[in-house]
């Protein structure tokens, strides 16, 4: 009887302690799972967090600037003289012609193949071959943009000199060629989604009609996947704006209104790498080349979320 | 959609990661400071105009003595001198004085404390052409007109130069340097004139040896850039102060004598009086030893 109680007891007792263990081992586990949560999600806002820190701290420095300033000069004179001893002036109109010159003529160049060989890598080609494209076009956008630069200084300009007969090989049209190549991976990647979310059906209706592969393409293809490619040409976009380096050794660096695609010009981008590092912290010219990037910024946050206003336009379709 | 997840995912974790570097190295610093048993490093910021020398002082100079590491960046003579105020630095490279506005900044940041200057060489600007250019000088106030907004020269011929072999066209192509460099100030200064701006319009190189690497490749260009860098692709002109006057090639004797009409000293500067570590390595600069090097490197040692 005794015996039975007891038997009886530690059985109770030990199932008790396997269901609290069991709650306790559930509590582990969901307390790993909270943390493993709040990490993640702060991965994701850390993204905010940092374009926002960035973007109040640019602002923090160049903002002062413009109590100071008249925004009509800042924006359209095209002088910029801004460490002269005796009237520095500020003005920023010949360096946003430059960047607006220098990447739409790289869009110029880029778009017809950048889209062409998304064209081409979508539609026409098939597995090797549409492989080894792939890998290397996205090796083409490895390549580091202070190798592009190089190459532009070294390579490309005295061939440009040979060959068009002007006088400086370091000029728009360079640094808008070294940007399309930049910005062709980007847009074919991009581009090659596009046109692979374009249902079969549309394809097979197509052929079932009778249409020509180049009709499919121009008739079908093109207008239905047209968003997704507007996006592409965009982003490419962004990237030519905001690009830096390539463009600060090859194209030449010059203030001035450009007269032909063969003058030199320089862009917001490349005045702010040049001239940054040297001047004092603090002083009108610091500030107005943090004036610059929050104009950069714009820029670029603009193009940025029209593409993005875009490619959410396709989906909802 | 694979692809945009990816970008989507790499740019957080490319900013984590180069937050994460920038954190690690900042502490390497501060420990490399501290710790005395090692090495002690002497960090040397400042003039790209002096960057080549400074690198080649450090490198003789851990022969010399081996248990202090001297750290040489460049990035320009305001950086330097921002580097010195700030601490960040033992020594400033500065290839020109330091300004009213830079002595207030420190004396701000150091009450009681001087930046004290040492004299380590000088610098000559040669003006290069391209080496196929048939032009052999030039005067101070031919470059003026040339370098000055509104200036009167813009052509070959109005320089009385013609059939540049390659050349394309009339048109001068000058060459300058990004507008807060020193070597651009002290062009500016001596050549153009403090009441007078600098063109618009001139290629601003970022580099002193970008400057002669474009001269090599572009016939109608005129540029400056120090002595040092000259190469066998591009050509300097003798400089004469005025037209008619004789013209002074570029070489130490000339610099010495003061005949050569472009030519600066270069600084060093430490905040106060240096430590007994930094002071054997001025000391060592300013030796025959650390002269030598000067002169190697294309510069202009002290005179004895």
């Amino acid at each position: 009887m005794q015996a039975n109680v007891t038997d009886k007891q530690t059985a109770a007792s030990s199932s008790a302690a396997a269901t609290r263990l069991k709650q306790q081992r559930g509590r582990a586990e969901m307390m790993g799972e909270r943390a493993i949560e709040v990490v993640i999600h702060l991965c994701g806002f850390s993204a905010i967090i940092f374009v926002f820190g960035i973007f109040f701290f640019v602002f923090r420095e160049g903002a002062p600037f413009l109590a100071k300033l008249n925004i009509g000069e800042f924006l359209f004179s095209t002088e910029w003289f801004p460490t002269s001893q005796s009237h520095a002036k500020y003005g920023v109109g010949a360096l946003i012609v430059g960047t607006l010159s220098v990447t739409s003529l790289a869009m110029v160049i880029a778009v017809p193949f950048g889209l062409g060989a998304a064209v081409f890598v979508s539609e026409f080609c098939n597995g090797k071959s549409k492989e080894t494209l792939k890998v290397v076009i996205e090796l083409l956008a490895a390549i580091p943009s202070v190798v592009w630069g190089f190459i532009g200084l070294t390579v490309m300009s005295p061939i440009i000199i040979k060959t068009f007969q002007v006088p400086i090989g370091v000029n728009m049209f360079n640094g808008a060629l070294l940007l399309a190549l930049m910005s062709v991976p980007i847009m074919v990647s991009i581009g090659e989604d596009a046109l692979k979310a374009v249902p079969d059906s549309y394809r097979e209706a197509a052929i079932a009609m009778g249409a020509t592969k180049w009709q499919l393409v121009w008739r079908v293809l093109l207008p239905a996947a047209k968003n997704g490619l507007l996006a592409a040409v965009l982003l490419g976009v962004g990237r030519a704006i905001g690009e830096t380096m390539a463009v600060l050794m090859a194209t030449g660096h010059s203030v001035r209104i450009p007269h032909s695609i063969f003058d030199p010009v320089r862009t917001l981008t490349a005045t702010i790498a040049a001239e940054l590092g040297e001047t004092s912290k603090g002083s009108d010219h610091y500030q107005s080349l943090f004036l610059i990037g929050i104009l950069l910024f714009t820029i670029t946050f603009v193009v940025n979320l029209a593409a993005d206003l875009i490619v959410k336009g396709i989906k909802k379709k | 959609m694979t692809r945009k997840f990816l970008l989507n995912c790499a740019i957080p974790v490319g900013v984590i990661i180069t937050a994460g570097t920038l954190l690690l190295t900042g502490c390497g610093k501060n420990d490399g400071g501290a710790g005395g048993s090692k090495k002690q490093a002497i960090a040397n910021i400042g003039s790209d105009t002096m960057v080549n020398l400074a690198i080649a002082w450090a490198d003789a100079y851990s022969k010399v003595d081996p248990t202090v590491s001297v750290e040489v960046n460049g990035g320009g003579s305001g950086q330097g001198v921002a580097a010195l105020i700030n601490n960040s630095c033992d020594i400033a490279n500065c290839s020109r004085k330091f300004e009213d506005k830079e002595i207030a900044d420190f004396d701000a940041k150091h009450p009681g404390k001087e930046p004290k200057e040492f004299m380590v060489g000088y610098d000559a600007l040669s003006v290069f052409v391209h080496k196929d250019n048939p032009m052999t000088e030039i005067s101070i106030e031919e470059l003026q007109q040339l370098y000055m907004q509104d200036g009167k020269i813009s052509k070959w011929s109005h320089l009385g130069v013609s059939n540049i072999p390659g050349a394309k066209g009339d048109e001068v192509i000058l060459v300058s340097r990004q507008n807060n460099s020193g070597t651009y100030h002290y062009f500016r200064e001596a050549i153009v004139g403090k009441k007078n701006e600098m063109r618009l319009g001139t290629v601003d190189m970022n580099g002193s040896k970008d400057v002669v690497d474009l001269i090599a490749k572009t016939p109608n260009a005129i540029g400056y850039s120090g002595m040092g860098y000259a190469t066998p692709a591009v050509k300097h002109l003798r400089i004469s102060k005025k037209k008619g006057e004789k013209a002074v090639e570029p070489t130490i004797a000339t610099t010495l004598d003061k005949s050569y009409p472009i030519a600066r000293p270069m600084f060093m500067y430490t905040a106060g009086e240096p430590s007994p570590q930094i002071k054997k390595y001025l000391d060592w600069i300013i030796s025959d030893a650390g002269q030598k090097i000067v002169k190697e490197t294309g510069y202009v040692p002290l005179p004895k």
